[in-house]
């Protein structure tokens, strides 16, 4: 089957969709593909808030947010990006609130803000708990609005270049049929998301996320960098890995150690906190935050989804007891280098959002700076993708075709690659995690090496054509092999500590 | 403890070492561990994204919030097409949303404050789960009816106080729209973020007699009464 339109976008998150409906406005034919569904990807996730300095809740100001930003980023990120990014805040809110975005809103009629770490003012516009679903959900009923089309459950496999090797389209994977499918387009947007299930079940985010995009790209010849900023978030639930805002520590939460006492300033950038739990937890105590001071009503009405899912996996309810916690994988800084066109280094190739490093979050992220991200530079990528598009000729992929799906059915299957996945997320955690030495790295770098050689002896059971996730969870896995060898790689030409990159010893 | 869960046609049983867990967790066991073959969606875990609702012993749940019993049987959503074993094509429940044009259309720069905020609130906690769809049983006779989901989206932006075009909405949902709602309310009890797109049908129902639209049943019985069940007679 092939498809031709002027601006394919490859993920349907926050970022995807706010770029199609900017290509669109630019005059472009726009096609979405996701190999889940729209609303589904890990935009919904997001829950404390978006950045922008608006001053509704206290004084605030570009430059401080553009400060707070820098600062966090440790002398990592791209000044003129940052600037840009910081001073379209307002803008963006102004358009999502346009558009139908529930914000929280003040007595005084404004869009409510609050305070996350790292951050001089209360600057994050929030939506209760539940912020980075309702603004993905809006941005989804826009491009319904829009006309908008958004083909799902397609997975991506390769791009597809020309001649003089502009990227002219994708080979993907309909999941359902189990046909590959070749989709043609003047240019390219990769809004595949990030890389945190490296990680495995120490992460908080959702399954999805094995930077299949950005693994894809890099075998297609795309620079990545800063892969080894991996942010780690303090406060996920213990058991479950799954996230609690750091709005209930930006609300007044405590974090404590066994002993009941406050060991760190909570509001710190999320490093830092994240070492000083760290710290803790190798002293053997148990970590927990305490917002049972916030009170019941409080509770209810600004952190609902916390007090559910703390209920739900941890059994345990934060208006009358603490929340164990722990750090674990959360936001990946690393991706795939963006110019200030949202360009990548292949002709024809824009990316945007989690897959796409437009170095503004440096070695460490804000919060409130990653939705902010995808609707200001899905903008940028979207409009100039379009742009871009327009000045070409239809072009003729000239990608050798291999048939990748059958050579990896045909793999051995004697080793479990579920096993694997699991086993390396673990080595990760601990070797490439929140504190690395060099003889770590080194090890776990030896390590995935030795699985990619071998990838042959791993493989599916599954053999079946429809909806073959065995398959796809294979591929995802060939994925994260890929990126895991980049974020080992990167982290070991990087000999100082820097952000969320900490060494120690020699 | 067992697990009974259907795939492809037959009902199958698993054997699973595991207490306490979700269901999300025993599926992913059963994956990696008894059965590579078993299909199944999931997503966030956290029960945002709205990817792994199925049903189980016969109600609509979330498998990553849903506490596993001995014994339990899993089976896909209704009213549905099944692609493989639990997954199912959402497609069709999806495109309600355009159908139903579940969107701001037109909109002024109107501040809201506290209050406007709270008014559909709860509405855009919608996960679109599919979860009302597959309990409805309206849909399951009338594969256009526009089904919950898109109705208290519609409802969200009718009430919401920067949508200018409420009466185009309005007008846009009369026909396979909230009349042909039997207000069972099964879509209520279903929901995982607790939303009743039953209500919502009622006030988007008030809000259509403000526009001069009628309920089409009783123009249908010419001035007749019906008996209280709801079914008429004659």
């Amino acid at each position: 089957m092939n498809f031709k339109v002027d601006v394919l976008v490859i993920g349907a998150g926050g970022a995807g969709l706010t770029a199609a409906l900017n290509a669109k406005e630019s005059g472009a034919d726009v096609l979405v593909i996701t190999k889940e569904y729209p609303t589904r990807s890990q935009t919904c996730m997001a829950q404390g808030g978006i950045n922008a300095a608006l001053g509704n809740a206290g004084e605030d100001s570009v430059d401080s947010h553009i400060a707070n930003t820098l600062k966090s980023a440790h002398g990592e990120a791209n000044e003129v990006a940052v600037k840009f990014m910081c001073s379209e805040a307002p803008s963006a809110v102004a358009w999502l609130d346009s558009i139908g975005v529930c914000f929280s809103r003040t007595e005084d009629s404004k869009i409510a803000q609050r305070t996350l770490g790292g951050a001089s003012a209360a600057r994050a516009c929030y939506a209760q708990d539940y912020t980075g679903l309702k603004i993905l959900h809006t941005i989804y009923d826009r491009c319904m609005a829009e006309g908008i089309e958004i083909l799902n459950e397609k997975y991506l496999l390769e791009l597809l270049s020309d001649e003089k090797s502009r990227v002219c389209g994708a080979k993907v994977l309909n999941i359902r049929s189990g046909e590959i499918e070749t989709y043609l387009a003047s240019s390219v947007i990769l809004a595949s998301g990030g890389y945190s299930r490296i990680y495995d079940k120490n992460s908080t985010n959702s399954t999805a996320s094995t930077g299949d995009g950005i693994a894809v790209a890099a075998r297609a010849g795309a620079k990545l960098i800063d892969m080894e900023f991996i942010q780690f978030h303090p406060t996920a639930l213990k058991n479950s890995s799954i996230l609690i805002s750091e709005s209930a520590r930006g609300e007044g939460g405590y974090l404590l150690n066994s002993k009941g006492e406050r060991f760190t300033n909570e509001l710190a950038p999320r490093d830092e906190v994240s070492r000083a739990i760290n710290e803790e937890i190798n002293k053997g105590e148990d970590i927990f935050l305490d917002i049972r001071h916030l009170g019941e009503e409080f509770i209810n009405e600004s952190l609902p989804q916390e007090r559910k899912l703390a209920k739900l996996y941890e059994n345990i309810d934060p208006v009358f007891e603490l929340i164990p916690i722990r750090p674990v994988a959360h936001y990946t800084m690393g991706g795939i280098e963006v110019d200030h066109h949202s360009k990548t280094s292949l002709e024809g190739l824009y990316a945007c959002g989690e897959c796409a490093n437009h170095r503004v979050h440096g070695a460490n992220r804000l919060g409130g700076n990653s939705l902010l991200e995808i609707v200001v530079f899905g903008k940028e990528a979207g409009i100039n993708a379009a742009k871009y598009a327009n000045e070409q000729t239809r072009t003729v992929p000239q990608t050798p075709d291999i048939d990748l799906i059958s050579e990896l059915k045909e793999y051995t299957n004697e080793l479990c690659f579920y096993e694997e996945r699991e086993k390396i997320g673990d080595m990760f955690y601990k070797d490439v995690g929140i504190v690395r030495t060099k003889e770590q790295l080194n090890s776990a770098l030896s390590e995935i090496q030795n699985i990619k050689t071998n990838l042959h002896k791993y493989g599916v059971t599954d053999k079946n054509r429809e909806y073959n996730s065995n398959l796809i969870e294979f591929i995802e896995f060939r994925n994260i092999l890929d990126i895991c060898e980049q974020v080992v790689k990167s982290a070991l030409k990087r000999e100082v500590s820097c952000g969320a990159h900490y060494m120690v010893g020699k | 403890m067992k697990i009974i869960i259907k795939k492809s046609d037959e009902l199958v049983e698993y054997e699973v070492p595991l207490v306490g867990a979700t269901l999300l967790e025993v599926l992913g066991y059963i994956k990696t561990k008894l059965d590579n073959t078993l299909a199944f969606s999931s997503g966030c875990r956290s029960s945002v994204c709205g990817s792994c609702s199925m049903r189980v012993n016969e109600r609509e749940v979330l498998a990553c919030s849903y506490k596993v019993q001995d014994g339990d049987s899993v089976t896909p959503l209704n009213n549905v097409e099944v692609l493989r074993d639990l997954v199912v094509d959402m497609d069709s429940s999806y495109a309600f949303n355009a159908k139903a044009k579940a969107y701001l259309t037109s909109s002024t720069t109107v501040s809201l404050d506290h209050e406007d905020e709270k008014i559909n609130e709860i509405q855009s906690d919608c996960i679109l789960c599919g979860s009302c769809y597959s309990a409805c049983p309206v849909y399951a006779v009338k594969p256009d009816f526009l089904g919950p989901f898109a109705l208290t989206r519609v409802w969200k932006y009718v009430s919401d106080k920067r949508e200018e075009g409420v009466e185009e909405k309005i007008n846009h949902i009369q026909t396979s729209g909230v009349w042909d709602c039997t207000l069972c309310n099964e879509c209520t009890l279903v929901c995982p973020q607790n939303i009743s797109s039953k209500a919502d049908i009622e006030k988007l129902r008030m809000k259509s007699t403000q526009y001069g639209f009628m309920d089409p049943s009783f123009a249908s019985f010419s001035g007749g009464f019906g008996s209280f069940d709801g079914s008429p007679s004659f």
